[in-house]
């Protein structure tokens, strides 16, 4: 078994190699999943989500997008990227042998490069020559002017003001990349106004804009296709934790805050019972203070930026400000398939406050010399409540979607520390 | 007959176009809006269009968002706004009222509660900017059970059949989004307009209604020569901001500009 998978682990894992999903069909084709997700915007935007939604499914099906696509990953985004064994940490926790799927060490420091690159793509084969997107973190915001940049397309990323000064670092990487970054000073000046703003630019310049959306939330399809696009990361994780240990984990670890590092994780595991998925919320100063940024653990059923999900609102429908020391998991929402992973039981979420997560920082900056960004500490913060609590021939793969250089001067600051 | 196909009717009868005021509810505060909606009605308006304040309206652009922003500080919901418009039926029986908002504030209340509190407070009709025909059919049920119009939106974009789609699910009224783009953005393109207007009329028999970049009387007398209603709104509301200090002055170059309006559609 093992031998038989070694080989695997050394190339690429192709998208067109791999079957994700036997059973699981998840969205149905209106972008349904259960009663989450779905199509909730101005009629400006059905036409041009519909277009697409064809030109998605369409390119999905084309082995020379496939392979384009492919070739992007393995030779640009620096894929597949390793499974690590924690063994020091692991050892130290006493428990669960710990793997880290390392996605800090992808091109542009993260993730959500996997999904620029493959909506970039898509850019280009709908004709479309000016590129937009909204960013919390800053790093979808880099990870997409990073390919616009490539691709020859003006590129405008929409950052709310508050975000705008504490990720300076990722604004000057922006605008290295010749992206205009707007900074947007209505409601709450964070991930969510950025997305208004972007939808409120999309309408207006529809004919010649793509809109990259960063995570897997917004209308159909793109819940579904930032999914499909992040599902990399998932294919890889199976398979190389089948060649590197003979089986499948018995738990993933992944921080939520629009969820598409989370769903990349989860989603080819999906018809895989035996493997517990477990969702990272971001709890601020604690669930109980209501300053945090946790839908799924504390919020209710909604409609936002065009699809039905858990929320933070207020009795009479208002959102909710939100509060995270991550930029990049302080959003109101969260994506429609984990509302129906949470109410199916399929997956299961939980919340870490800041505190929590700047010991889940130090834990594995100090146990494995690898400095996560503060968004994944989430997840390594957790990691460090449920490691000791199975056994040692037990195994969890652990997200580590993005690095923390971007975090230094947030660190400094909450440290104390005069850079 | 609903009071806005009824409305509706007799304009066409005495060939006249509607004027359809748009102003968000509580802006700039609650006890502003009451006495305004009488006094629109005074200057001319047929209909009157009730701004639902959202915390994320991101369809519009910065002068109603800002409204938005203002009717929130004293707390301004849709329970609220029904409460009002449940006021001005007191008193006034004959004009439609058209809710304009967005869909969470409805989720939140559950969409049986809203349809009857609408009901209730002599709503005659929904529009909801982030709930397309695809998405509605729940609601559309509940309302027309309740002799409430669910009013659609159509773009410069939209293509026959969702043109079609739209004049099936919808009633009341459709309205015409002139430009694309968000709330108080540029200015409309009469030919632009013109030419859209035939393409919906060809693809369904409801009233139109145009709206987005409607600022003066020229362009009111314009937009009612080849439409059923002309709607305006951010106009309105930046006579609001910039008598933030006076409002009663507010109020009266609101009347003003609706009843030159008025004049120059007439005429």
């Amino acid at each position: 078994m093992l031998l038989k998978w070694q080989h695997l682990s050394q190339q690429l894992i192709k998208l067109t190699e791999f079957k994700m999903t036997e059973n699981y069909t998840m969205p149905d084709e209106r972008g349904h999943f259960g009663p989450y997700g779905g199509m909730f915007v101005a009629e400006t935007l059905m036409p041009p989500i519909q277009a697409l939604n064809e030109a998605y499914q369409r390119y999905l099906a084309d082995p020379e997008f496939i392979a384009e696509l492919d070739a992007d990953l393995q030779h640009y985004v620096g894929r597949p990227s390793p499974l690590y064994h924690a063994q020091r940490w692991s050892k130290e926790l006493g428990g669960a042998q710990i793997y880290l799927k390392r996605e800090d060490l992808n091109h542009t420091g993260a993730h959500k490069i996997n999904n620029t690159v493959g909506q970039a793509l898509l850019a280009k084969r709908m004709g479309k020559t000016r590129i937009i997107a909204e960013t919390g973190a800053g790093q979808h915001g880099v990870a997409t002017a990073t390919v616009a940049a490539r691709l020859g397309l003006e590129c405008v990323v929409y950052m709310g003001s508050v975000d705008v000064q504490r990720q300076a670092l990722n604004v000057y990487r922006m605008k290295l990349l010749g992206a205009k970054v707007v900074a947007v000073e209505s409601g709450s000046k964070t991930l969510k106004d950025a997305l208004n703003e972007a939808l409120r630019d999309w309408v207006t310049n529809v004919d010649n804009t793509f809109y990259i959306i960063g995570t897997v939330a917004g209308p159909h399809p793109y819940p579904a296709m930032v999914r499909d696009f992040q599902a990399i990361i998932g294919r890889e994780a199976k398979q190389q934790c089948l060649a590197q240990t003979g089986r499948l984990p018995d738990a993933l670890v992944a921080c939520v805050g629009g969820g598409s590092n989370a769903i990349g994780l989860f989603y080819p595991f999906i018809d895989d019972a035996s493997v517990k998925m477990i969702g990272v919320e971001a709890a601020g100063d604690g669930i109980e203070t209501g300053r945090h940024s946790a839908p799924l653990c504390a919020g209710r059923p909604g409609v936002l930026h065009g699809n039905r999900t858990y929320l933070m609102a207020d009795d009479d429908g208002e959102i909710i400000e939100t509060h995270s020391i991550s930029a990049g998991l302080d959003y109101p929402g969260v994506g429609p398939e984990h509302a129906w992973l949470k109410d199916t039981h399929r997956a299961q979420y939980v919340a870490i406050t800041d505190d929590e997560a700047l010991q889940g920082f130090h834990a594995l900056t100090q146990m494995e010399g690898i400095i996560p960004a503060l968004e994944s500490s989430h997840a390594m913060a957790y990691t460090l409540k449920l490691a000791p609590t199975m056994k040692k021939d037990d195994i969890i793969i652990v997200n580590l979607s993005g690095r923390g250089d971007k975090d230094m001067h947030t660190m400094a600051q909450r440290e104390g520390i005069q850079l | 007959m609903s009071r806005l196909a009824a409305k509706f009717a007799q304009l066409a009868q005495a060939k006249r176009k509607a004027l359809i005021p748009f102003v968000t509810v509580g802006d700039p505060h609650p006890e502003f809006t009451l006495p305004l909606l009488h006094a629109m009605v005074e200057a001319g308006a047929d209909i009157l269009e009730l701004g639902v304040p959202f915390s994320d309206p991101m369809a519009d652009g910065p002068v109603i968002q800002r409204a938005s922003e203002r009717a929130l500080a004293h707390k301004m919901s849709l329970r609220k706004v029904l409460a009002i418009a449940s006021e001005f039926r007191k008193t006034d029986t004959q004009t439609p009222l058209v809710l304009m908002g967005y869909l969470n504030p409805i989720e939140m209340m559950g969409y049986e509660t809203f349809a009857n509190a609408a009901q209730q407070a002599g709503i005659d009709g929904v529009l909801t900017v982030d709930l397309p025909p695809e998405e509605a059919e729940n609601c559309v049920v509940l309302l027309k059970e309740r002799g409430i119009d669910q009013i659609f939106l159509l773009a410069p974009n939209s293509s026959d059949e969702r043109i079609q789609k739209m004049g099936r699910v919808g009633s009341g009224y459709l309205y015409y989004v002139s430009l694309k783009g968000v709330t108080g953005a540029g200015h409309l393109n009469t030919d632009d307009v013109a030419t859209k207007l035939a393409q919906i009329r060809n693809n369904t028999s409801l009233p139109v209604g145009v709206g987005f970049g409607v600022k003066d009387a020229q362009t009111a007398k314009t937009v009612s020569q080849i439409a059923d209603g002309v709607v305006v709104g951010s106009a309105l509301i930046a006579q609001i901001e910039d008598n933030l200090h006076d409002l009663a002055t507010a109020k009266l170059k609101i009347v003003e500009l609706l009843s030159s309006m008025r004049h120059a559609m007439d005429s």
